[in-house]
């Protein structure tokens, strides 16, 4: 056990200190539109714009950004090391500087590229995806395929030089804004459930496809339905072999679980809520000095502390090449009941104004841990809902005997 | 950056549970709660042997010279054996003597303490829910101390007890050392809901004692130490409920197969899971801070005790319910670890009080 870096790690914060003074200057914080830390906790505001690119691209030059990815595909390739990794995460977030991209396309669909890609999708796909310039979205949920993903039906016909796809897809996050999507496709409907699917990139543009926005709890439509009649996909724009899709994709899932578990957003919605009991008077006296609302907070902290010192494990597991069983297992359903209910006591500590939404300004920091609310389903169903977590946990890490499954 | 324990750490951990698998079954956990002291003179001989009592008294007086996180490591596997026995208290003792500053009651006392030959333990709580140093009501005037207090583990068979007190002079808390048998002192020993680790209320009147120095710092410090090594204690206990739970569902069978097939029962386990196994880097992280990043060791340290010495509760009362009737009969041996958890959750303040200790210490 020893928390200091050492001098290698203690020089290499002051270089991406100097990197980054040097090439993100006050005028690009000032620009920047992300001006509420708790927005940012809900994972908003990553710039695409043209000065936004041309600092990636410094910064992938000088090795501290997509640091996993080749240089051939606009990546930094550089060795493997969480130490650096964590630093530059740090350093770039205090200095408010763009970073990696984390939507599904470079989290999910590169990872992908790289292991099982040909070479043209990679020099076609990677770098643009990197940089923004081509947006994901992830064609996997249907209306009878959530939890059970290998029962998708939506079809795949060859004809000719173009995959005939017909179906539905559900759940897509973003695909308003998406240029394309990576898709499950069933190609083999002879084959068993596994064995009959097909990973495609298909263009959202492509007549016959359809995108109708699905209106959440709280208004907001992230996610969408796509309907896809007759809409004709390139015979080669499909990664790995036909009828491997299933495999193909569990590294994006895999990629997904490691997105999801890090606690640095914990840490900013319990910060936000004790400001919230800093600023709120209820019923003549300040939130915070209530013992109740006092001790629920430092209740949250433990676990967000353990969270995050959970994450320092992980962290040095992974440098070692050790398997932390349990502790790496939990991490992605621990931050979704703690993102839960960090945010219910954000309500509670906003006492009746609670009950006012998202841009009202006269709710508390005018309703926005009412996002955080939000957030926090979104974090749980995200990449498998949370019964599905507990079934891997009970039997990977736990050793407890399989579910039924047809 | 490193966060992990080293081999040296986990060969230590193994030693310590090979030793207690063999030399501590349940069989023997009960036989020695059931015993008139609660003590066993053998199978403390055998923590001395494998050097767990010399392990933080620093090399000066025959000791190991290791740190909080090694000795938290011994605890988390006293609380997955539930070894009866003056550990804790010994512990506590061992290190309020090592902080405080009196070279000969050193020189004469912790090279004992690390063989085996004396065992000390601690006495700091005294009112209702009072364990901080400047609370503290006992008081210390010519050579003397004078008042009680009520929870002090093992203090029946402990040959020096390590008295947190005022000093009537300075008016400041500090330390005391009062030896077994000296006069003016009067203990009795509690009904407790833990079998495995006794407490006893200690009265002076009057009691020769000798200050030894410290003053507020080392009775803060072993107060740190006391939250993480309960902590640890509760982890490993908790840890064991878990196991033991876990292994029972996959042999008990209703309806035609294993109770572990069911969802039910299967969610429950793994939210369980899901809570506690995270925690271990909070006790890790404070055991580590109280040797070295001092300025987080006290707010850790207060919130490892509380979150843990909860889930322990709640693994303990979840593991009854899910072994079912046989659960809650006294040949079950889970009830072991239930009782054990019950001294974790009062022993130096309930998790409430550590929560609102934590909430001031972030300065909110």
């Amino acid at each position: 056990m020893n928390l200091k870096y050492n001098e290698t790690y203690q020089e290499f914060r002051e270089e991406v200190r100097a990197f980054l003074e040097q090439n993100w200057t006050p005028e690009d914080v000032a620009s920047n539109p992300v001006v509420n830390e708790l927005k940012r906790g809900l994972g908003g505001g990553a710039r695409t714009d043209e000065r936004a690119t041309e600092f990636r691209r410094a910064a992938v030059a000088g090795g501290y950004l997509y640091r996993h990815v080749p240089r051939a595909y606009g990546g930094s390739e550089q060795r493997p090391d969480p130490l650096k990794a964590t630093i530059i995460a740090e350093e770039f977030h205090g200095a408010k500087a763009p970073y990696e991209l984390s939507n599904q396309g470079p989290a999910m669909l590169v990872p992908t590229l790289l292991t099982h890609g040909t070479e043209e999708q990679k020099e076609t796909y990677i770098e643009s995806t990197l940089m923004g310039h081509i947006r994901w979205c992830q064609g996997y949920s249907e209306p009878g395929a959530g939890s059970d993903l290998a029962a998708l039906r939506t079809s795949g016909v060859l004809d000719g030089d173009a995959w005939v796809v017909n179906g539905q897809k559900i759940w897509t996050s973003n695909a308003a804004d998406a240029d394309m999507m990576f898709a499950l496709i069933r190609t083999e409907p002879d084959a068993p459930k596994h064995d009959g699917i097909t990973y495609m990139l298909i263009d959202m543009k492509s007549p016959g496809l359809d995108i109708r926005p699905l209106r959440q709890m709280d208004g907001e439509a992230h996610f969408n339905e796509i309907f896809f009649d007759d809409v004709r996909v390139p015979r080669d724009s499909i990664v790995g072999d036909r009828g491997n899709g299933w495999k193909v994709s569990r590294s994006t899932l895999k990629a997904e679980r490691a997105l999801i578990g890090n606690a640095s957003m914990q840490r900013r919605t319990l910060d936000g809520a004790v400001a919230l009991a800093q600023l709120t008077e209820v019923r003549g006296r300040k939130a915070i000095e209530d013992p109740a609302i006092r001790e629920k907070l430092a209740d949250l902290d433990s676990r967000v502390c353990a969270a995050e010192f959970n994450g320092y494990r992980l962290l040095t597991a992974g440098h070692r090449g050790e398997d932390p069983g349990l502790a790496g297992l939990v991490t992605k359903l621990y931050a979704s009941q703690l993102s839960y209910d960090i945010a219910m006591l954000a309500l509670e500590i906003s006492s009746d104004r609670a009950m006012l939404g998202q841009g009202e300004p006269a709710a508390p920091f005018d309703g926005m841990m009412m996002g955080s609310f939000n957030g926090a389903f979104m974090l749980a169903l995200g990449g498998g809902a949370p019964n599905i977590q507990r079934n891997v946990i009970g039997e990977r890490g736990l050793g407890l005997p399989r579910d039924l499954r047809k | 950056m490193d966060f992990g324990i080293s081999e040296d750490q986990v060969l230590l951990k193994d030693s310590v549970r090979k030793f207690l698998e063999a030399e501590c079954p349940t069989t023997r956990v009960r036989e020695i709660m059931e015993s008139d002291t609660g003590h066993d003179a053998t199978l403390w001989q055998g923590i001395a042997d494998l050097g767990l009592t010399a392990l933080p008294i620093s090399e000066e007086y025959a000791g190991a010279g290791l740190e909080v996180l090694d000795l938290a490591l011994i605890a988390e596997e006293l609380g997955f054996a539930c070894m009866p026995g003056p550990f804790l208290g010994n512990a506590l003792g061992t290190i309020a003597l090592q902080a405080a500053d009196h070279g000969e009651a050193k020189s004469h006392w912790l090279p004992r303490i690390a063989s085996g030959k004396a065992i000390a333990t601690y006495a700091a709580g005294e009112k209702v829910g009072v364990w901080e140093a400047g609370d503290f009501e006992v008081r210390f005037s010519g050579g003397k101390l004078y008042g009680e207090k009520p929870l002090v583990p093992f203090a029946a068979i402990a040959d020096i007890l390590i008295v947190a007190a005022r000093d009537s002079q300075t008016n400041a808390p500090d330390l005391f050392l009062v030896e077994r048998a000296a006069d003016g002192m009067t203990t009795r020993e509690l009904i407790g809901n833990d079998m495995t680790r006794r407490v006893s209320t200690v009265h002076f009147d009057g009691t020769e004692a000798l200050a030894i120095g410290g003053g507020k710092a080392a009775i803060d410090r072993v107060r740190d130490t006391a939250l993480v090594l309960i902590a640890a204690d509760a982890y490993g206990g908790a840890t064991r409920c878990m196991e033991m739970t876990r292994d029972y569902v996959m042999i008990r069978e209703q309806f035609g197969q294993t109770i572990a097939h069911f969802q039910g029962i299967k969610h429950q386990l793994a939210d369980l899971a899901t809570d506690l196994a995270p925690t271990c880097s909070l006790w890790w992280y404070a055991a580590h801070a109280i040797d070295h990043i001092e300025d987080r060791a006290a707010h850790t340290a207060a919130l490892a005790k509380a979150r843990i010495t909860d889930l322990f509760d709640e693994m303990g009362r979840k593991g009854i319910e899910l072994h079912g009737g046989i659960g809650f009969t006294w040949e079950h041996d889970i009830h072991l670890w239930v009782r054990r958890s019950l001294f974790d959750r009062a022993f130096f303040g309930e998790a409430s009080y550590h929560r609102a200790r934590a909430a001031d210490l972030r300065g909110w």
